[in-house]
C-alpha cells in the first residue's frame, strides 16, 4: 500500500486535512495512533475508497483506487480489503457463519481463495479464533462483544484480502480480551499474508507492531 | 452471485423482523383477498347473471323495449304492457322452424312471489347457466288444473311442503286484499335451486290461471260466479291471451330472420328479443357499480402498501449499522437499495399466495352454504387471465412503492464513510 500527498476537506472553504505518506509492504502491519479529531476515520474512509481525497493518491496492491469508478471501488474493497469496526460489526439477522462468509458473496476472488469450500474456510477461521462450534449456526445478537469482534476478524480474514482496515476494534474489550484478540488477528493475518492497518488511540497496543505512525491531524 | 446474496440477505432480514412484518403482511393479505374476491365474484356474478336464461333463442311479447320485455318475463320485475292473443300463439306453434315454445302468463302472485302460468314445455325446455335443465327436488311437475310447483326460494322462505294447499292472490304486490279463496292450489313439486329468478317464482298451468279467474272479469271476485275445484272438472279453460312466449330455434342461423318477421307481424304489435343481447345490455347498466367497487378495493390495497412502506421506513433507522457493515464490506449502494425492493416484493408475493389460499379455502367452505341458502352457485374454478393480471399488479405496485425507501437508502449509503452509520 502506498499513500502519498493525501489531503482531504469536506468543503473547499474549510482548512484541508493532510496525511503523512505511508508505504506498507504486503504482509506487514502498521499501528496508526492519533488523538480524536486527528482524522483517523477520515483516513480509513479514504483508504477504503469511500471518500474521495482533495489531493494525493492511494495505491493498494498497485491500483490507484481513486481512479476507479464508484462501482469498481466498491468491488475493489470487496476483493482486497477486510474491515473491522469498533462495534456493531455484524449483520444482526445472519448466523455467525453467514456473517463470516459475507465477503465471499460479494467477491468472486475471495471465494476462489477459500479452501476447499467457503464454509470450511469460515469454520476453520472461527475455530482458530476460538468461537465454539455450537455458536456457528446461531444468531449473532446473543454473543458477547468479544465474540462478535472475533467473528468480525474472521470475516475480514476470509479469502485472504491484501489489507485489513481495523478501526479501534479492541476499544470495547477488556485488557485480557484485547491482547488475545490482537495476537490472534496478527497471527492469522500473517498466515494469510495479509497486511493489517490498525487504528487506535490506545498507545499500549503499539508494542504488537513493527511499524507505527502518529497522526497529527495537520490542517493547512 | 450478488443477486443470490441480495436475495439471501433480504429473506433473512424479513425473517428477522417477522413479528412486525407479520402484521403488515396480514393487512396486505386481507386487502389482496378482498381485491381478488371481488374480482372473482364479479366474474361469477356476471357469468351467472348473463346465463339467467340460456338455450332460449327468442322471447316474444307484446310490442315494447327489449329491456322491459326481458325484465318482466325473465326477472319478473314490472308488468307486461300487453298480451299476445291465443290465436297468434297458435299460429306460432304451426311454424315448423320453431323447435319448441314455452307460453308464459303472468299477473298473479303469492306473498310477493310471482305466479307463472305455463305448460310442461317450461320444465322440458327451459335452460339456465351452462345449459342446465330444471330439476325437481321433491314431487313432480304439475298435472292437474289446481296444482302448483314452487321455486326453491319460495319453498324455503315460506317453508311449504309438497301436498300443502295455498291460496294465490290477485295481481302483484306483497300483500293483496283480493285472494283467489275459492280455488286453492296444491303443491305438487319443489324445484331444485338454480340461483336465477326461477327460485322466486311458482308455476301453475295455463288452465289453472284461467280457472281461478272465472268470475273475476271485472277485476274482483263476483260472488256466485267464481267456481270451485269440483265445478272446474271437465271444463275447458283455453285462455284468450298469454303474456309472452319463449322460443327455441333448431337452425339458429334463422334467428334474425324470424325475429324480423315477428317484429313485423301484421296481426298484432309484437316484439321478439334475443335474451343474450338483452342480458348483456342490462349488465352494462349495472356494471358501473361493480367497477366502482373494484376501484375502491384497489385503493384498499394501495393503502396497505403505503402502510408497509411506512413500516419499512421506520425500520430503516434500525438498519443503519447493518448498512455500514455491508458498505464497508464492498456492497454497492445499489445492492443495499435492492434489499428494500426485494423485501417489499417478497412480502407482496407472500401476501398474494396467502390471499389465494385464504380465498380458495373460504370459497370451498362457503360455496355449499351459499347454494343452500341463497341459491348462489359459486364454484372453485381456475383464475381467469384478468384475475391473474390483477394479482400480478400487487407485486408490481409493491415494487413501485419500495422505490421510495430504496432510493432513500441508495442516496444515504453513497455518502457513507468508513464505519459510519447513516443516522450519525
Amino acid at each position: 500500500m502506498e499513500v502519498s500527498g493525501l489531503g482531504f476537506s469536506w468543503d473547499p472553504v474549510q482548512p484541508r486535512l493532510s496525511f503523512p505518506d505511508i508505504i506498507l509492504k504486503r504482509g506487514e502491519h502498521l499501528f496508526l495512533h492519533g488523538p480524536s479529531g486527528s482524522g483517523k476515520s477520515t483516513l480509513l474512509s479514504l483508504l477504503a475508497g469511500m471518500l474521495r481525497p482533495a489531493s494525493g493518491t492511494v495505491r493498494v496492491l498497485g491500483t490507484d483506487i481513486h481512479r476507479l469508478g464508484a462501482g469498481a471501488r466498491d468491488q475493489f474493497r470487496a476483493d482486497h480489503m477486510g474491515v473491522i469496526f469498533q462495534q456493531f460489526n455484524l449483520v444482526p439477522y445472519l448466523s455467525t457463519r453467514a456473517n463470516v462468509t459475507l465477503p465471499c458473496g460479494l467477491s468472486e476472488l475471495r471465494r476462489e481463495r477459500t479452501e476447499p469450500t467457503v464454509e470450511d474456510e469460515a469454520e476453520r477461521l472461527l475455530a482458530a479464533l476460538s468461537i465454539p462450534a455450537d455458536h456457528w449456526q446461531r444468531k449473532v445478537t446473543r454473543l458477547s462483544i468479544g465474540q462478535q469482534q472475533r467473528i468480525a476478524a474472521a470475516r475480514a480474514l476470509i479469502g485472504a484480502p491484501g489489507l485489513i482496515l481495523a478501526d479501534e476494534p479492541t476499544s470495547a474489550l477488556d485488557a485480557d480480551n484485547r491482547d488475545r484478540f490482537l495476537e490472534l488477528l496478527l497471527t492469522l493475518a500473517h498466515r494469510h499474508n495479509t497486511s493489517v492497518l490498525f487504528v487506535s488511540h490506545d498507545q499500549s497496543l503499539a508494542r504488537h507492531f513493527d511499524n507505527q505512525l502518529e497522526l497529527q491531524g495537520d490542517r493547512t | 452471485m450478488k443477486a443470490r446474496l441480495a436475495l439471501t440477505l433480504a429473506l433473512a432480514s424479513l425473517w428477522h423482523r417477522k413479528k412486525v412484518l407479520a402484521l403488515v403482511c396480514l393487512t396486505l393479505t386481507l386487502s389482496v383477498s378482498l381485491l381478488l374476491g371481488i374480482q372473482y365474484l364479479r366474474t361469477e356474478v356476471k357469468q351467472s347473471f348473463t346465463s339467467t336464461i340460456s338455450g332460449t333463442d327468442l322471447i316474444i311479447g307484446a310490442r315494447s323495449g327489449q329491456l322491459n320485455l326481458l325484465l318482466y318475463t325473465v326477472f319478473h320485475i314490472g308488468d307486461a304492457t300487453n298480451n299476445i292473443r291465443w290465436s297468434t300463439y297458435q299460429g306460432l306453434k304451426q311454424d315448423n322452424r320453431l323447435a319448441w315454445l314455452i307460453p308464459i302468463s303472468l299477473g298473479d302472485s303469492y306473498r310477493g312471489n310471482r305466479v307463472v302460468a305455463t305448460d310442461e314445455n317450461f320444465f322440458k325446455h327451459f335452460r339456465y347457466g351452462r345449459d342446465l335443465p330444471l330439476e325437481l327436488d321433491e314431487g313432480q311437475w304439475f298435472e292437474g288444473v289446481f296444482d302448483v310447483v314452487l321455486g326453491a326460494g319460495v319453498a324455503r322462505s315460506l317453508a311449504h311442503q309438497v301436498g300443502e294447499q295455498i291460496v294465490l292472490s290477485h295481481g302483484g304486490g306483497r300483500t293483496s286484499f283480493s285472494n283467489h279463496e275459492d280455488t286453492p292450489f296444491t303443491v305438487t313439486g319443489i324445484l331444485a335451486p338454480t340461483g336465477t329468478p326461477v327460485d322466486q317464482a311458482m308455476y301453475i298451468s295455463l288452465d289453472g290461471m284461467e280457472a281461478m279467474h272465472v268470475g273475476w272479469e271485472s277485476g274482483v271476485a263476483i260472488p256466485g260466479r267464481t267456481i270451485t275445484p269440483e265445478q272446474a272438472k271437465g271444463r275447458d279453460f283455453t285462455p284468450d291471451a298469454i303474456t309472452a312466449v319463449f322460443v327455441g330455434i333448431d337452425r339458429q342461423i334463422l334467428t334474425f330472420r324470424i325475429q324480423r318477421e315477428i317484429n313485423q307481424f301484421a296481426g298484432e304489435p309484437l316484439s321478439a328479443i334475443l335474451p343474450g343481447v338483452a342480458l348483456s345490455e342490462l349488465w352494462r347498466l349495472m356494471g358501473q357499480f361493480e367497477r366502482a367497487l373494484l376501484g375502491i378495493t384497489g385503493f384498499v390495497v394501495v393503502t396497505s402498501l403505503i402502510g408497509l412502506i411506512a413500516v419499512l421506513l421506520t425500520l430503516q433507522s434500525q438498519r443503519a449499522h447493518e448498512i455500514a457493515v455491508l458498505r464497508a464490506t464492498g456492497a454497492s449502494p445499489a445492492l443495499i437499495a435492492s434489499l428494500y425492493i426485494l423485501e417489499c416484493v417478497a412480502l407482496a408475493l407472500a401476501a398474494c399466495v396467502m390471499a389465494l389460499a385464504l380465498g380458495m379455502a373460504g370459497l370451498a367452505l362457503a360455496s355449499p352454504w351459499l347454494l343452500a341458502n341463497y341459491g348462489l352457485q359459486i364454484e372453485l374454478r381456475p383464475l381467469t387471465p384478468e384475475e391473474w393480471t390483477l394479482m400480478a399488479l400487487v407485486p408490481v405496485a409493491a415494487f413501485t412503492v419500495a422505490l421510495i425507501p430504496a432510493f432513500n437508502t441508495w442516496r444515504q449509503s453513497r455518502r457513507l464513510g468508513f464505519g459510519e452509520a447513516a443516522d450519525q
